[in-house]
């Protein structure tokens, strides 16, 4: 998951070892596009990112029929909804202005609240609500069409890792 | 007079086809890849690597979606066996419906949370699942994962399952 926003910013960092601001400045909608790309696991999962703030990240996942738990009623797999929750918590985590944009998780914890609406696309909003030089504490939610109405949560602890 | 023992193949053919049916009948599981090995009714799970498995493609290592699916599929696997070996063992599993798909209902995932203790190198990955705790509605689960050596687990996991109502009930 860290592999993109290092990607783009390796370069300017290798150069300026002390600022690694720099690569904040970045345009954001370029690193998004790249995100996903550069991470295997969630391109074959059809991931989606859509959005990228300071400490936020929201990623989309459309439904896909290889990726069902429940061969009767068509849900999602927890697990799939795990990896989506994985991946945009990292970005999160990642994009904090306080972050030197290499991040692995630690722990995640997920509450699965109802089962995700069989043919709709799966939205993850996270944000990382407190950093440490060691740590990144992030939480998400994810919807279906019903936004109201959480499909899961999660917390989770992410590395902050510099390059050294 | 006792009943004579069945033949071990007649044993074995019906335990595994109840296994193959529980299962190869969940897409995300064979998306993953994921195979089961039984000896007796103890189960390991096998997710051979593969590319598209990766998160980190510069070290390389798994994506952590991946191992917690890995270990959710192993932990849900491991609860719903644990059931159908005791219905089978007391001939209460109608194996027909079984093996034509029609599959008991699985447990329902309440929360899952993953350890991860070591980055997934590029190789195959193994979980064990003890069902630590079994009741009517609730069960716990907790699974742990390795890879080249049984000793060093890379991920494990807890998780609370919401258990399928009993066909008695």
């Amino acid at each position: 998951m860290l592999a993109a926003l290092w990607d783009t910013c390796s370069k300017k960092k290798t150069r300026n070892t002390g600022a690694s601001w720099e690569c904040r400045m970045v345009d954001k909608a370029k690193v998004a596009a790249q995100f996903i790309q550069a991470i295997p696991h969630s391109r074959e999962l059809g991931m989606n990112l859509t959005e990228i703030g300071d400490g936020t990240a929201e990623i989309v996942m459309p439904y896909d029929e290889r990726f069902v738990g429940d061969p009767e009623t068509g849900v999602i797999h927890g697990g799939a909804v795990s990896a989506l929750m994985d991946t945009c918590c990292g970005a999160a985590a990642m994009s904090h202005p306080a972050s030197p944009s290499l991040t692995a998780t630690i722990d995640l914890r997920i509450d699965y609240m109802r089962p995700a609406t069989p043919g709709q696309a799966i939205t993850t909003r996270a944000e990382c609500y407190h950093i440490t030089r060691s740590v990144a504490f992030v939480r998400a939610v994810a919807v279906d069409e019903d936004e109201d109405r959480p499909v899961a949560t999660a917390s989770g602890a992410f590395t902050v890792q510099g390059i050294k | 007079m006792r009943q004579k023992p069945e033949p071990v193949q007649v044993v074995k053919q019906r335990r595994d086809a109840a296994l193959n049916a529980l299962v190869h009948g969940v897409p995300y599981i064979n998306y993953l890849g994921i195979e089961f090995d039984r000896r007796g009714d103890e189960l390991t799970a096998v997710m051979p690597f593969d590319d598209k498995l990766i998160g980190n493609p510069m070290l390389p290592a798994l994506h952590g979606g991946a191992i917690s699916g890995f270990l959710e599929v192993a932990a849900v696997i491991g609860l719903s066996w644990a059931v159908i070996w005791d219905e089978m063992e007391r001939g209460e599993l109608d194996m027909n419906e079984l093996i034509q798909g029609h599959l008991p209902r699985l447990p329902k995932t309440i929360d899952f949370t993953i350890d991860y203790l070591r980055s997934g190198k590029p190789r195959d990955a193994y979980a064990r699942a003890q069902v630590n705790r079994s009741g009517r509605r609730y069960a716990s689960v907790h699974v742990e994962a390795w890879q080249d050596n049984r000793d060093r687990a890379f991920a494990q996991a807890t998780g609370h399952f919401l258990m399928p109502p009993r066909a008695k009930d």
